[in-house]
């Protein structure tokens, strides 16, 4: 099925699901998204870079009330959801989590997919990324 | 050390408590109050103020003030800077005293929310829309992120946050002025309604209304004015540095960086010629439990882990070695972002000046030196 990245931004590609990110050319610091200068040297000389898509929990929480906007609300109404940092080894990402909370843990191996948010313009789901521990799902 | 005509000390206090207040009461007119209780406190008029800086994050323009408190043509200041807001008008008015700009200023901070967690706009904050969009632009996940990731690292167990939050209850119920009065078990803390695990809704501070002043002398007029002025010693602010971990960071770097609260206590703790183990009474931010018990060892009152057994034996209640938070903090008074950090002034100076009330420090050392200056002995 089509679907549309909530940024095209975000990613290199959505199938396989890949990450795009940036890293710069003179102290090797990996960010997420892409951003023009370094956080770390400040020098302006990013290049493009695809993230792994593959990492383990670095932290987790579970967000249990519904947030107020711009959060958007899914269509059949808010339902609690995971969201943690996933260390990719050069980077470590905030993400969506899915599966049970009764089973992460730090250092829980994880893998990136793709997470339906809600129905685009032309009704093909857009979405966003997401880990879900590397065990679980197809 | 500095001259005492280029210091400068705290010579009157003034607080509108904070909470949840009659919806047409403005955060202005709580700023006005507080204003006013400070220069009564201090006994000098708004028309002996030489220079003023005022905070709130969402309830106006503090510099407005003028408008009720009189039209004296005093120099006004508007700071705007999260939840260190008060404490860079404390910062600002003092440096004003330093350069010579005045004898006497006056800092407040006022600020009046809506219930419930903060809303933040990702473009405010350099994010694209996705980032609120997908629900991880949110204060609270944060909080927990981070309060896990240290207590994993450092060896300690969630219940220090029920302890953390059942200490801050209990100095409320003892705070005439605090929001929450009524003590918590850490049974009931740790069993109440989960808002982002580990952290369940009494182990998060809550945006409230209120606010808080100071009025500010050169320390050589200070004791003209205050039976017992405290100097203020140093103050020091900072911004992260590449890998601390803050909030809304879609990433961090793999090598962890420390807080800007390390660098801001090292730095304060050098101008004022003191050291972490000097402080008899703290105030920590405690936006939630898990910040206070990072905040002890960010700011070097303990080395990272210590805290298990300094909390779990009580030393940071207002009766143990290193009281912290002795109003109820954040947890208990809620937190009127542009009011808080001054609140947190007003409750060591009434500490120092002995006028705490039934959440008096108790000291266990010598108290023949002056409050400001006192060392452990």
């Amino acid at each position: 099925m089509t679907v549309t990245a909530v940024d095209p931004a975000l990613f290199t590609s959505l199938d396989p699901p890949r990450l795009a990110g940036s890293r710069c050319a003179a102290c090797g610091t990996v960010t997420f998204p892409a951003q023009a200068g370094c956080a770390r040297c400040a020098r302006q000389d990013m290049a493009a870079v695809e993230l792994a898509d593959r990492g383990t929990l670095w932290t987790w929480t579970v967000q249990a009330f519904e947030p107020k906007a711009p959060y958007r609300v899914p269509e059949g109404g808010f339902t609690p959801y995971g969201v943690g940092y996933v260390d990719l080894g050069e980077v470590i990402i905030e993400a969506r989590i899915l599966g049970d909370p009764a089973g992460f843990e730090i250092g829980l191996p994880m893998r990136l997919t793709l997470l339906p948010l809600w129905p685009g313009p032309d009704g093909s789901p857009v979405v966003t990324y997401a880990f879900q521990p590397a065990g679980e799902g197809v | 050390m500095s001259s005492t005509s280029d210091q400068v000390s705290i010579v009157g206090v003034g607080l509108h408590p904070f909470g949840r207040h009659d919806p047409a009461l403005t955060g202005m007119a709580m700023g006005a109050q507080a204003s006013r209780l400070a220069l009564a406190d201090a006994g000098v008029s708004w028309a002996d103020i030489g220079y003023a800086v005022g905070g709130s994050n969402v309830s106006g323009k503090p510099d407005t003030l003028v408008s009720v408190l009189g039209l004296t043509g005093v120099p006004f200041v508007n700071v705007r800077n999260g939840c260190a807001t008060a404490g860079v008008a404390l910062a600002t008015a003092a440096n004003a005293i330093r350069a010579g700009e005045t004898d006497l200023a006056l800092a407040v901070g006022f600020d009046k929310h809506a219930r419930g967690a903060f809303a933040a706009s990702p473009a405010d904050y350099g994010h694209a829309d996705w980032y609120g969009e997908t629900g991880l632009m949110i204060t609270t996940q944060f909080f927990a992120m981070k309060d896990r990731r240290y207590l994993h690292a450092h060896g300690l167990n969630d219940r220090l946050l029920a302890q953390v939050a059942a200490k801050a209850f209990r100095c409320g119920e003892l705070n005439p002025d605090a929001w929450r009065r009524k003590a918590l078990s850490e049974d009931e803390i740790m069993r109440a309604r989960v808002i982002n695990p580990p952290l369940t809704q009494y182990m998060l501070c809550s945006p409230s209304e209120g606010a808080a002043a100071v009025v500010l002398a050169r320390s050589d007029r200070a004791a003209d004015l205050c039976e017992r002025p405290v100097r203020l010693a140093a103050v020091a602010k900072r911004t992260r540095r590449f890998g601390s971990f803050e909030v809304f960071a879609p990433w961090l770097p793999p090598e962890a960086g420390q807080s800007p609260s390390v660098d801001a206590a090292r730095a304060v703790f050098a101008a004022a010629g003191l050291a972490p183990s000097d402080v008899q009474v703290a105030q920590l931010q405690d936006t939630d439990a898990g910040a206070e018990i990072y905040h002890m060892a960010e700011t070097g009152l303990c080395e990272d882990g210590a805290q298990q057994q300094l909390i779990e034996e009580n030393e940071t209640a207002p009766t143990g070695r290193l009281p912290v938070n002795t109003d109820g903090g954040c947890l208990a008074n809620g937190e009127p972002v542009g009011a808080s950090g001054l609140r947190q002034v007003i409750d060591i100076v009434l500490q120092l000046q002995g006028r705490a009330g039934a959440r008096r420090w108790v000291s266990r050392t010598c108290t023949a030196r002056p409050a400001s200056a006192r060392a452990r002995s």
